[in-house]
């Protein structure tokens, strides 16, 4: 029985906006109960998907399909399977989260509540249509609430990045039309059909009808857009200016979800409809992914705004996960997914946590602070296990995927070289993160000019541990017990290796 | 070894391992029953682990041999696209020696930390220090962490539990986090840093090995690769380069030339951390997963991944050694003697004498703590003064350290009948068997150790009391947590309580008796049980026998010569050769040439990655908007308020063309 559990999680955000929007405006606590209400039905009902999901009969399931414009063959067509469902389940958690962390705002909460929730709409559609128009639709969607976040709450430079945001994003979905409509007019009209469903779109082998050259040009219009979002070197960077003027909840929803966006379109539309095309260019994606690893550490190394290396950081993680897809085994595709996962845990906790600096002190800057350990000892410890989660350590789910990500990708012998070079961004990330840890949390209390009214620098309490202890139990759980997690994304990845074994590679 | 059930092998790791969640959430504020907790599960861990060790050396007694002593599971922790990760454990003669070393230094270590573990307060009253159940929640965590290590039966999990002691390093090291020095020498929290980083450095060597590994062999776990590596699924170079590349892990974590840079700093750390993770276990880690993996080294082609074993272990012990004879601060000198020390055991190895390596492990883990606590005792009774400049005659006031201690000094020097002399002795026969070059090195380290030792020795407990006369510019003090400061003359100075003391004297006694275990007097019965009863034809060499006991007095003698009658001045070198000391003391300038390349090298390229990402990568993108029509406009005007505006439009024509494809596309 299937009452509808996707149309219902990406559609009661939207109700949630409308309900929010509709709220007296002096009424705060209104405003705020009915986005944290939404947001966590929204997340309810993932968890319902995450555990009726059926890992023993895997393939798509919970799926919707109706006609919408058959004369197109443009379906209204929905469904889960082990790649997408936690990422459904993460835009869910994370947006719940990210309400949390909003609490007590200020400026126009109305609207600002609402668009959280457009935003999870559109993220989570993304994450859920199997028709190609369905999810291009979510993806262009999605750009408009994330846009008017930043614009209207970001920092100094609000204007220069949601704008820079936008065109980069545009351009990148300009070409990923184009490379849809290929697909869609060139798909064989006997095995697939007129159709933008992608599950069968996938039955087409277009570089054996088109010819390498063809499927590679399609390839390259969709991968662009993709490779924007993750990002990767050297179309990446968008993504430090938007963090830094992002508020943290977005920011979170940015680096948690958003970028996955990248990574999962990769996996579900180059990978399972153009396998040809990708094994062709693995060295490509290889060499920008262990560029990415490197560049993004080593620039993360000479931040002194924690929020802007966090950012970077995310830039070097984010290479592992095209290492992983790149690399092409069962394994290494595996990882990249749980790599995704853990990112969107990890990341977002560290954007929390550099969030709630920053609402005490009103400065980021690695130079202002110093011992907070001190006066933050919880918060202090928070951080360090974040951070020590970033940096790979056992026990904690970043080490899971990265050690899985290497060693499927290891498996490959025309990856060896780019893993070890991949490995070796370990180093660096440990570098950079136990210095800023060094820096800002060890040694004497002290605060710099910038700070005013350092007294009011106190340890995290009550709401602001919610989040944090959250996502904190969820790292926890994956790197010690990663099947929770493993198990099912071995599911989804189990058929998008079969196109490759059928396309004959 | 049936009456022993593998189940129960969980138990030793689990049991500090609740100690650490107990103490960290619930009762880290009660400093004296987070402290019984956590010795108590060690207490446990010891019980099981003595079980699993008796019923190992029944067995062996009844002349079980081979794989008979052999018992390991394997299980799936989590399997991605067809490949299986492990978790599992192993108990043979190895591990069960292994746990014993780790829970009985583990203990004593805690019993030890009860009474050092304390501050001054305002009024001169001893009090808990404020961290003492953070304090306990971390050895308990380090405690877990050694021991799934050395329980280990697969890489992965060797691999896990590697970085998880090197976190445990990292947060014992910066114990007091907040202390800096004044005059800007290394704080805690920068040691920990670089003793984290220094460590990765190499585990990203062991990372590659692992992957080479499985790459080849489709296995993790260490009896499936040696089967792999027999029939030949690894071999010539490649495994060569697999097993340096394990090598370097261990190089890292055992502190070996040329990563041993980051140990003589983490002394930053409270003493009994010292004494527990960076003398007597984790830093013997590297040591143990060479040994451990043994037979993979041993197979590499000519043997040379142990010939690089060799040779890094070999010139590390003399290296480490020579920095071991310049050193004022009392702590360092046993830092560097652990760092050769760990080059002996490598060594060992790596000419083939397997047993001996590991009993010298095994007898070093009692001596060596026994230094460091001793060594603690003595700068807690002397407020906290580590520079040895500043001690002298403190024999008198503190008679069961001195003693204690000079029966941990002859151990190290390798006098009979003390523990380092059997299996010192036996390391050194083997490289004479081996290698006349390894065999003159780790004979010149020899005699440095002797020296450098009762250097110490003379300087701290005879002769005059310096403390009072100040005069010396070094700053000692290192471990200075409390607010005692350097009051007092030598009155002041008193013996430490009984709960240090007990420790040391038990483990004065292990550095008496632990070496006849291997001794010919029980037949070599350590190195028989270790090697799981192969025939050992091990001829005692009288020659190496004889030399390496001269050399052990020639080297204690000079040092009393110098140090005790001083006839022999102290500056004979240094005063000629002055640049050649502070060389030494300046440890070779290998810090300096880190630091060059950290700052030049490292951080010069994230500089310059950073210049490159915001003028070139970046700059091609605003290029790129403005040559392009109105995104041009846009992003010049972006601080005039119209650009949401503009964004917006752009917006709007998005979605317009993509209704007007979804409704309004041409039929086809």
């Amino acid at each position: 029985m299937n009452p509808g559990y996707l149309t219902l999680i990406v559609f009661v955000p939207l109700l949630g906006a409308i309900v929010t929007a509709l709220m007296p405006k002096d009424n705060i606590r209104a405003i705020r109960f009915s986005a944290a209400g939404f947001s966590f039905i929204a997340l309810v009902l993932s968890a319902i998907v995450w555990i009726r999901y059926d890992t023993a009969l895997a393939g798509m399931q919970f799926v919707e399909q109706a006609t919408w414009i058959p004369s197109l063959g443009i379906k209204y067509f929905m469904g889960v399977d082990g790649l997408s469902l936690p990422m459904v389940f993460l835009t869910t958690l994370l947006t719940f989260l990210a309400v949390l962390a909003s609490w007590n705002i200020k400026l126009r909460p109305k609207l600002y509540f609402s668009l959280l929730l457009l935003l999870e709409m559109g993220i989570a559609g993304v994450f859920t249509s199997l028709d190609l128009l369905l999810f291009f639709l979510f993806w262009e969607v999605e750009l408009i609430p994330m846009y008017l976040l930043i614009v209207i709450w970001g920092g100094q430079r609000r204007e220069y990045a949601a704008i820079k945001f936008v065109l980069y994003t545009l351009a990148g979905s300009a070409l990923m039309l184009a490379g849809i409509l290929a697909l869609y007019f060139y798909a064989d009209p006997i095995v697939s059909g007129r159709t933008f469903d992608m599950l069968e779109l996938a039955k087409t082998n277009y570089t054996a009808q088109y010819g390498a050259a063809f499927s590679s040009v399609v390839f390259f219009l969709l991968l662009i857009g993709f490779v924007i979002k993750l990002p990767s070197f050297p179309f990446h960077t968008w993504l430090p200016d938007a963090h830094v003027e992002a508020p943290t909840a977005v920011s979170v929803i940015l680096a948690g979800v958003l970028l996955k966006m990248g990574g999962y379109a990769i996996i579900r539309i180059n990978a399972s409809i153009l396998p040809q095309a990708l094994q062709d260019w693995s060295y490509l994606l290889a060499g920008l992914a262990v560029v990415s690893v490197i560049y993004g550490a080593a620039t993360s190394m000479v931040q002194n705004d924690m929020k802007k290396m966090v950012a970077y950081s995310s830039v070097s993680h984010m290479g592992y996960v095209l290492l992983g897809i790149a690399a092409l085994t069962p394994t290494s595709m595996n990882g990249a997914v749980l790599q995704m996962f853990t990112h969107g845990t990890i990341t977002g906790m560290l954007f929390l946590l550099v969030g709630v600096v920053y609402d005490k002190a009103h400065t980021r800057l690695i130079s202002e602070f110093g011992g907070l350990a001190k006066r933050m000892p919880l918060y202090a410890a928070l951080f360090v296990t974040a951070g020590l989660a970033s940096l790979g350590l056992p026990g904690l789910s970043g080490f899971v995927a990265e050690f899985t990500v290497f060693v499927g990708s290891y498996l490959n012998p025309n990856m060896q070289l780019f893993t070890i070079i991949a490995a070796a961004g370990i180093v660096i990330t440990a570098g950079y993160i136990t210095w800023m840890l060094q820096r800002v949390f060890f040694g004497p209390l002290r605060f710099g000019d910038a700070i005013k009214e350092s007294e009011h620098i106190q340890d995290v309490r009550g709401l602001e541990v919610v989040p944090l202890v959250t996502l904190l139990a969820i790292i926890i759980a994956v790197g010690v017990y990663p099947s929770l997690v493993t198990d099912l994304i071995n599911t989804g990845v189990a058929p998008v290796m079969t196109q490759f074994v059928k396309a004959g590679l | 070894m049936d009456s022993f059930s593998l189940e129960y092998l969980w138990l030793i790791p689990l049991l500090p391992f609740l100690a650490f969640v107990v103490i960290a959430l619930f009762t880290r504020r009660w400093a004296r029953l987070s402290a019984y907790i956590s010795i108590l599960a060690i207490v446990a861990s010891l019980v099981v682990s003595a079980w699993a060790l008796l019923s190992l050396v029944v067995a062996f007694l009844g002349h079980a041999t081979g794989e008979e002593l052999v018992k390991q599971v394997t299980l799936t922790w989590f399997s991605a696209g067809g490949v299986d990760f492990p978790i599992g454990l192993i108990i043979d003669p190895l591990t069960a020696m292994m746990l014993i070393v780790v829970t009985v230094i583990s203990l004593l270590v805690q019993l030890f930390s009860q009474g050092y573990m304390v501050v001054k307060d305002d009024h001169g009253n001893l009090k808990k220090d404020p961290g003492y159940g953070r304090y306990f929640a971390f050895i308990s965590l380090f405690t877990m962490s050694m021991l799934i290590l050395v329980l280990a039966n697969n890489f992965l999990q060797i691999y896990i539990a590697w970085e998880l002691v090197g976190l445990c390093s990292y947060l014992l090291i910066g114990f007091w986090y907040d202390k800096t020095y004044p005059d800007g020498s290394i704080s805690p929290a920068q040691a920990a840093k670089k003793a984290f980083l220094t460590t990765r450095l190499g585990d990203l060597g062991l990372l590659v090995g692992i992957l080479i590994i499985y790459m080849t062999t489709g296995s993790f776990v260490f009896t499936d690769v040696e089967e792999a590596i027999k029939a030949g699924h690894l071999a010539g170079g490649l495994l060569t380069v697999a097993m340096i590349g394990v090598f370097l892990g261990a190089v890292g974590k055992s502190a070996q030339f040329p990563l041993h840079v980051w140990l003589p700093d983490a002394m930053e750390g409270p003493t009994p951390v010292s004494a527990l993770i960076h003398a007597a276990t984790m830093v013997a880690a590297g040591v143990y997963l060479v040994a451990r993996t043994f037979e993979m080294f041993a197979a590499s082609p000519d043997q040379q991944a142990l010939l690089v074993v060799a040779y890094i272990g070999g010139f590390t012990a003399l290296f480490a050694a020579s920095m071991g004879l310049v050193m004022n601060d009392i702590k360092k000198v046993m830092a560097y003697s652990t760092i050769s020390q760990l080059g002996y055991m490598m060594m060992g190895l790596g000419v083939g004498a397997y047993a001996a390596g590991v009993f010298h492990l095994f007898n070093h883990a009692f001596f060596k703590a026994l230094l460091f606590l001793g060594s603690g005792s003595v700068i807690y009774a002397a407020h906290h003064e580590q520079d040895m400049r500043r001690m002298g005659g403190l024999g008198k006031r503190l008679p069961v350290t001195m003693i204690t201690m000079i029966f941990a000094s002859l151990a190290l020097a390798g006098l009979p009948p003390f523990s380092g002399f059997w299996s010192k002795d036996e390391i050194l026969a083997g490289a004479a068997g081996k290698d006349q070059l390894l065999y003159i090195v780790g004979s010149l380290a020899a005699l440095f150790t002797a020296f450098y030792v009762f250097r110490a020795i003379f300087l701290t407990f005879t002769g005059e009391y310096r403390g009072a006369q100040g005069g010396y510019d070094a700053h000692g003090g290192h471990d200075d947590h409390g607010h005692g400061g350097h009051g007092g003359g030598l009155e002041s100075i008193k013996e430490s309580p009984l709960v240090m003391l007990i420790p040391l004297i038990l483990l004065a006694l292990a550095s008496l008796f632990s070496g006849f275990l291997g001794s010919p007097f029980m037949g070599n019965a350590f190195q028989s049980f270790i090697e799981k009863g192969a025939e050992l034809h091990e001829e005692i060499n009288y020659t190496v026998m004889i030399s390496s006991v001269l050399i052990a007095v020639v080297g204690i003698s000079l040092a009393s010569l110098v140090y005790y009658f001083k006839v022999i001045p102290a500056d004979l070198i240094s005063k000629p050769l002055p640049w050649l000391h502070a060389f030494v003391l300046n440890k070779y300038a290998m810090d300096d040439l880190y630091l060059w390349i950290v700052n030049n090298v490292v951080l010069g390229f994230s500089r310059a990655a950073l210049w490159f990402d915001i003028h070139i990568v970046d700059g091609i993108v605003n290029a790129v908007a403005s040559v392009i029509g109105g995104f041009g406009g846009t992003l010049r005007r972006v601080e005039t308020g119209r650009a949401p505006n503009y964004g917006l439009a752009i917006f709007a024509g998005a979605i317009i063309i993509s209704g007007i494809l979804i409704f309004g596309g041409s039929p086809r």
